[in-house]
């Protein structure tokens, strides 16, 4: 037995997992940035210290913008540089944790799904990360 | 190495600090940010030419900072659209299952066909979809009549509060399938050529499935990071993405795109459309002209 009004208390409830949803959702992208902002700034920042001709002259500009330029693009280099605290090796963590926010917002969704209690959405979002998985799988192996 | 360097990129790089050229970065990613975010197109347009022509950056360079600065217009302003309920999730959700895997199709083509082809075909279907787009220029509210069973059964159809006109907007998606058979078009094409699909993901909201177009551009936006961050891996792990030109960049754009969703809620409709179609009609004709010079 459903009256009129335990159906309006039900769609008034799913309404508001929706909202939350929505919320958790725009709350984990900002967190994202500001984690990843903060990272790229404090990095930039130690480099500029620990490096002071970064203020004053222009070769090292052309040094490091131009191809061939030394810069830490794998796990091996970042992790050594991070050791040593290297200001270039906290950007590229900054970097990184930007690069994966969309990844942990389609995983974030898939929660957000399983707590509407929507099946279908479950699925196709479930997809979509395994899809998302595997162009990174893939993109290693070139 | 760019062989034919502007005098002005000569000028502009030459003389100047690390510092300077941070800052100079970061002032136009600021702008690329803004304009990304509200037209669901993503930095690329802004940050590759001008990296390229006015900084003298290896192209290479740009593409990885571009598709750094596609990621982070895409959170930073998806996180004001979804508070918002600017950007439809439900309609990006499922039209994500066809960006991806058209994304890995495309990743997995590349290299057995003709680019060039590639470029004219896009290059005329874009400067189709703006004239299209141009022409709805008029309607404002569309009663749409035609029976949507996909969009019925997922539930897409949704509202919006528009800030220019002071409206809670009620509409309705349909034409689902073709949605999802053009997002996977769209897909392949950002595998295979690198650029930045919202081009593609904007007319195909806004022509077939009939969404308002604030909400085509906030979706865009919203599914464009996802796209972006597949193939960025990649880029990373070759080593495209320079920390140095990279972090003015995202900084920047973070900065601006955390703006645009302002701005664009006072926005009319129809401005937005206005400025949307100009920027696709000129994407579509330097994609033409790549396509005929090879």
């Amino acid at each position: 037995m459903t009256s009129p009004q335990s159906i309006k208390e039900k769609a008034l409830l799913d309404e508001e997992r929706v909202r939350r949803v929505e919320l958790m959702i725009s709350q984990l992208l900002r967190l994202g940035i500001a984690a990843s902002l903060a990272l790229i700034a404090v990095g930039t920042f130690m480099s500029f210290l620990h490096h002071p001709d970064y203020l004053s002259s222009s070769d090292a500009l052309l040094r490091l913008t131009r191809p061939g330029a030394a810069f830490p693009h794998t796990w091996h280099d970042v992790a050594s540089g991070l050791s040593a605290l290297r200001g270039q090796s906290i950007v590229i963590i900054g970097l990184l944790l930007l690069i994966a926010t969309p990844v942990m917002r389609v995983a974030v969704s898939i929660l957000g799904f399983v707590y509407q209690g929507d099946r279908l959405f479950t699925l196709i979002t479930t997809v979509v990360l395994c899809l998302l998985l595997l162009s990174f799988a893939l993109g290693k192996v070139e | 190495m760019n062989r034919h360097p502007s005098l002005l990129s000569n000028l502009v790089t030459a003389y100047m600090t690390l510092l300077q050229f941070d800052l100079l970065i970061l002032l136009v990613s600021v702008i690329a940010g803004l304009f990304g975010s509200i037209l669901g197109l993503g930095g690329g347009i802004i940050v590759i030419p001008a990296l390229t022509l006015l900084f003298n950056i290896d192209i290479r360079y740009a593409i990885g900072a571009s598709i750094v600065s596609v990621i982070a217009t895409s959170s930073s302003a998806a996180a004001t659209y979804v508070r918002e309920r600017m950007t439809n999730l439900r309609v990006a959700m499922v039209l994500e299952v066809a960006t991806t895997s058209g994304a890995l199709t495309g990743a997995y083509l590349a290299g057995h066909l003709s680019v060039r082809w590639l470029y004219v075909i896009f290059g005329v279907m874009m400067g189709y979809s703006s004239l299209m787009m141009f022409r709805k220029r008029h309607e404002t509210t569309t009663v749409m009549v035609k029976s949507a069973p996909w969009a019925d059964y997922l539930r897409l159809h949704s509202s919006y509060f528009d800030r220019a006109t002071g409206q809670e907007v009620s509409y309705r998606v349909v034409s689902t399938r073709i949605g999802l058979g053009l997002m996977y078009i769209a897909g392949v094409v950002s595998g295979l050529l690198g650029i930045g699909s919202g081009a593609l993901k904007v007319p195909a909201m806004d022509l077939a499935m009939r969404l308002p177009i604030k909400v085509s551009t906030a979706t865009s936006n919203f599914m464009i990071g996802v796209t972006a961050a597949a193939s960025a891996g990649v880029y990373f792990m070759r080593g495209d993405i320079d920390p140095y030109i990279a972090a003015p960049v995202a900084t920047g754009v973070l900065i601006g795109a955390a703006l645009g969703p302002h701005l664009m809620g006072h926005l009319h409709s129809t401005t937005l459309r206005k400025i949307f179609v100009s920027v696709l009609l000129i994407i579509s004709v330097q994609m033409l002209l790549k396509g005929v010079r090879g």
